[in-house]
C-alpha cells in the first residue's frame, strides 16, 4: 500500500515562515475534506500523546470562523482559532491562525496548499508569522511536552546526515 | 579559532544553522565530518565540485558555528561543531515529530476512507 515513501519536509524560505510538505496515498478532495470537516479533523489534528481535539467548529466560507480546543493529561486545554480567507476547494485554503495563550506576538496566515499527481497529493503548509521571533518562537514550542529533549534528536539528525551523504557518494 | 555563530542572538544563530543545513552539499560535508576532521581537499574529493566551491560551502557553515578550523599548519582540518547542530535539530526535530504524529493519524484516516468509498463503489452482492 505504501509503496511510495512519505517525507515530511520542513523549510524556513524566509525569516517569517515555516513551510512543511507531506504526501499523501489519496486524491486531494479527500484530503480537503480531512483539513475541513470537523468530525475528520477530530481523528488526526493534535490528537496524541494523550490529547484530543475536544472542540472543532468550522464555518467554511469567506470570513467564516472556525475554533478549535483540544484537552491534554491533567486537564490542560488549549485552543486556536481564526478566520477563513480563501477557499478553493479542493486545492487552496487560506486562514488566519491564534492560539488562545499565544507565546509569540501577532496571528499567522496558514496556506494550505493541494497538488494531486498520480492519486497522490502533496500537502503544503505554510504558516506566515508577523515577525521572525513569532516564527522562532513557534519552531521553539514544545508542542509535545512529554518528550524527552536531548541528544537523541541529534543521533536522529546525524543519521539522517549520513544517509544523504551516502546517496550522494553512490552518484 | 573563531566561532562567530556563538557571538550572535540566539535566533539569529539558529537562522544560519537552518540556512547552513537546507543545502544538499552541506549537509554531506557536515555527514563527513561527523566521521572525524578532514581538510579542504578530502572533503572536495567525493564532490564533482572545485576546490573553491566547496571552501564557499564551507565559509556558510563555519560562519553558522557548524564548523570549524583546526591548527594543523597545511591541512587546517575542518571540524564538525555538535553544538548549534544539536540546538536546531532539537528545536526542528520536536516540530517535525508533532507534525509527522499527525500526519501519521491523517494517513491511517484517509486509509479508512478510501476502503469505505471502495465498498460503496462496487458493493458485493
Amino acid at each position: 500500500m505504501d509503496a511510495q515513501p512519505k517525507t515530511l519536509k520542513l523549510a524556513t524560505p524566509t525569516e517569517r515562515e515555516i513551510v512543511i510538505t507531506r504526501d499523501f496515498d489519496a486524491p486531494r478532495d479527500l484530503v480537503f475534506e480531512c483539513f475541513t470537516k470537523p468530525e475528520l479533523l477530530k481523528r488526526w489534528l493534535g490528537v496524541h500523546n494523550g490529547w484530543v481535539l475536544a472542540v472543532c467548529e468550522i464555518d467554511l466560507r469567506v470570513g467564516g470562523a472556525y475554533r478549535y480546543l483540544w484537552r491534554g493529561p491533567g486537564k490542560t486545554e488549549m485552543g486556536m482559532g481564526g478566520k477563513y480567507l480563501e477557499i478553493v476547494r479542493p486545492e487552496r485554503l487560506v486562514s488566519t491562525e491564534k492560539f488562545d495563550a499565544a507565546w509569540y506576538p501577532g496571528g499567522a496566515v496558514g496556506t494550505l496548499t493541494l497538488a494531486e499527481r498520480s492519486g497522490r497529493t502533496l500537502a503544503t503548509t505554510s504558516l506566515l508569522y508577523e515577525s521572525k521571533e513569532a516564527r522562532d518562537a513557534v519552531l521553539k514550542s514544545p508542542m509535545d511536552q512529554g518528550m524527552e529533549a536531548g541528544y537523541a534528536a541529534l543521533d536522529a539528525l546525524l543519521a539522517a546526515l549520513g544517509s544523504d551523504a551516502g546517496g550522494r557518494k553512490a552518484g | 579559532m573563531q566561532l562567530q555563530g556563538y557571538g550572535t542572538s540566539d535566533s539569529a544563530r539558529l537562522d544560519a544553522t537552518f540556512a547552513a543545513l537546507a543545502d544538499p552539499t552541506r549537509r554531506a560535508i557536515l555527514a563527513r565530518l561527523a566521521s572525524g576532521e578532514a581538510s579542504v581537499l578530502e572533503l572536495a574529493e567525493p564532490f564533482a565540485m572545485s576546490q573553491p566551491a566547496i571552501s564557499k560551502h564551507l565559509g556558510v557553515l563555519e560562519r553558522a558555528g557548524l564548523v570549524s578550523r583546526g591548527r594543523a599548519a597545511q591541512r587546517r582540518p575542518r571540524k564538525l561543531e555538535a553544538r548549534p547542530l544539536a540546538e536546531a535539530s532539537e528545536w526542528l526535530e520536536k516540530y517535525r515529530r508533532y507534525w509527522e504524529g499527525n500526519f501519521q493519524g491523517l494517513d491511517t484516516l484517509l486509509r479508512e476512507l478510501q476502503a469505505k468509498g471502495k465498498k460503496r463503489a462496487n458493493p458485493k452482492r
